[in-house]
């Protein structure tokens, strides 16, 4: 499953990316690279086009015009390949919640392929990890969200893909809960995968290594937290994305 | 193809997860079994006739009481006025009225012939029809007696008479429970082929839990395969079951070769499930599912054949069946269990059952999308 990129070549590539809705535009002309192990942060007010954006780099969706290169392999003739090497965590919970935590795994990793003994081990040690060895055969449903996050989180990192796409992973839960789930971000970053991570929370954003400021289907500013900060004479990256509001309008 | 058992073993790990699966799959074989096969029949019984007699003669007694001894017809006598007769069938209280007119005997005796009126509510044409033909039958036989007797032939036979004595093959008692009950199970598993697994498909849609699954190198056809294995499990699992329900409480003789069936069974299960699948790959919610299919097995059961002979039916309707998989299976399954045909009695069917599954497999899977 492990994909050879030299650690200079980005392992996305987005050049003038459009998607379109009949007439409407939902990402209009979009480009960016993101390296091997970055925490690339993707921002916006709700409808602002991430969710249409990080679809198409997962292959869940065929982009309209522009060029698409994830982990290598083309948008719109390899999805396929594509999907073997990302990990995706919706925005909506999507594992299925009348199978137990021990089921999810066993089926995801079926269908990757990832052998039996493998899988037993691997389960194991992120059951322990996660804390969630007693509620292993346990249906999903019963679950507390925060805890169904980690799971899902879990899940897309099993079969080790080069990237993992995360649409919102923290909506609906508490700071509390949010900062452990960053805490599992940031070890799964050192490992070397490269996340990509969609918010409407500015505070999360401070957390990346950098990040793209998206409104109406376009990205407005992209860089490092730090030298956004800087350029809009900001002191967190909540002031940063008012005065870009601002300057809008 | 391991993926494909990890797929099934999810899907039945669901499947009898779910609560209301096991009264599905044990109980609706039984009531269909018991009331359809009991309430869906043709034969004409217990007649309700009255007889108004208002001659009161030797002749026309002794027609009255022939036709009560028939177990066709329920016999009450009246006396009744016109207008009165026409209540009765107004309110449906008889089927049919006879009426012996004033001097009925007399007319019969002086004029060598007499009327008797024979009133048939006919809004159920086929039952109309098949009372009368009835009563003419009764009433013919007593007409070639009584001229016997009023001829003075003491053994009245006529010189030259062809006979005819039908031989019934394949239903001789003409029991119409061994006709319905192969019928009833066709639906039973067409229900199921239809319902149960294009439902699952596309509930996996409103839940959102299919996009996992589309972010994931999956194969379409594991997909599908896996949406469909467990249902036809089910269905040929209540197909056994219906068949031990016929053969104990119906004494269904089964005269072909088990195994024909479920090979004709399971390919009719592919189509209908391929044909299912397709409408949900193409449907957003559970509702439109539902409708559709609903569309679909209401006028693929109609023209089946299953209560009405296709045979007459109009030519473009009977050319529509082609397309009609309940048609197909029907006619098989009823050839199977009356008549004992066997597998190659069969090839047409067989080879066209097998390219249509196919062909709306192949439909399924490619309209099956992997992007929103």
């Amino acid at each position: 499953m492990d994909v050879i990129t030299s650690d200079n070549k980005p392992i996305i590539q987005v050049k003038e990316l459009v998607k379109k809705f009949g007439s409407f535009t939902a990402v209009d002309h979009i480009s960016f690279e993101v390296n091997k192990g970055e925490i690339f942060g993707f921002l916006g007010a709700n409808g602002a086009g991430k969710t249409t954006a990080i679809r198409m780099l997962c292959g869940l969706l065929e982009p309209t015009s522009g060029a698409l290169k994830v982990a290598g392999f083309d948008g719109y003739h390899q999805r396929e390949a594509i999907k073997r090497n990302i990990g995706y965590m919706s925005q909506k919970f999507s594992l299925y919640e009348d199978l137990t935590v021990y089921e999810n795994f066993r089926l995801y990793a079926g269908i990757y392929g990832i052998p039996r003994k493998e899988r037993i081990k691997k389960t194991d040690e992120l059951l322990k990890k996660l804390n969630l060895e007693e509620s292993r055969n346990k249906l999903v449903a019963g679950l507390p969200l925060g805890w169904k996050q980690k799971l899902a989180f879990s899940l897309a990192l099993f079969h080790q893909p080069a990237v993992v796409f995360l649409d919102e992973p923290s909506g609906g839960v508490d700071p509390l809960t949010r900062r452990t789930f960053w805490d599992l971000i940031y070890e799964v970053a050192h490992q070397g995968i490269t996340i990509f991570v969609t918010t409407h929370y500015m505070d999360e954003a401070e957390y990346c290594n950098r990040v793209a400021i998206m409104s109406e289907g376009k990205i407005v500013a992209l860089d490092t937290p730090l030298a956004l900060k800087e350029q809009y004479h900001a002191d967190s990256m909540d002031g940063v994305f008012l005065k870009i509001a601002r300057n809008k309008e | 193809m391991r993926t494909i058992l990890y797929l099934l073993q999810k899907e039945f790990i669901q499947v009898f997860r779910n609560k209301a699966m096991l009264p599905i799959i044990f109980i609706m074989p039984l009531v269909q079994m018991l009331v359809l096969v009991f309430a869906a029949t043709m034969e004409l019984k217990k007649v309700d006739i009255t007889v108004v007699d208002l001659d009161l003669s030797e002749t026309s007694t002794r027609l009255t009481s022939k036709l009560e001894a028939s177990s066709f017809f329920h016999l009450t006598r009246a006396q009744l006025s016109p207008a009165e007769t026409d209540q009765l069938l107004l309110k449906g209280t008889a089927d049919v009225v006879v009426t012996f007119p004033h001097g009925f005997e007399q007319d019969l005796k002086r004029n060598d012939e007499a009327s008797v009126q024979i009133l048939v509510d006919a809004i159920n044409g086929s039952a109309a029809e098949l009372s009368n033909a009835y009563l003419q039958t009764v009433i013919g036989s007593y007409n070639m007696k009584i001229r016997a007797e009023m001829m003075g032939v003491p053994k009245f036979t006529p010189p030259q008479q062809v006979s005819v004595i039908p031989s019934y093959w394949y239903n001789p008692e003409l029991n119409f429970k061994y006709y319905m009950a192969p019928g009833v199970l066709v639906i039973l598993v067409t229900i199921i082929g239809l319902f149960l697994s294009s439902l699952n498909l596309v509930r996996e849609k409103e839940m959102g839990t299919i996009e996992q699954l589309n972010v994931t190198p999956i194969k379409k056809y594991h997909f599908i395969i896996g949406k469909m294995m467990p249902f036809l499990i089910i269905a040929l699992l209540d197909l056994t079951f219906g068949l031990l329900v016929a053969k104990l409480v119906f004494g269904l003789p089964f005269r072909g070769n088990i195994l024909t069936l479920y090979i004709f069974t399971s390919l009719y299960l592919f189509l209908v499930m391929s044909l299912g699948l397709f409408v949900s790959a193409i449907s957003d919610t559970q509702q439109q599912v539902l409708f559709v299919s609903f569309f679909f097995m209401i006028v693929f059961i109609i023209m089946s054949g299953l209560f009405t002979p296709v045979e007459s039916m109009p030519v473009w309707a009977q050319n529509l069946d082609k397309i009609n998989p309940v048609y197909y299976l029907i006619r098989i399954i009823r050839n199977v269990v009356l008549k004992g045909s066997g597998l190659f009695d069969m090839t047409r069917e067989l080879i066209s059952l097998s390219l249509y599954g196919l062909t709306m497999f192949s439909l399924a899977v490619w309209r099956y999308r992997k992007t929103v």
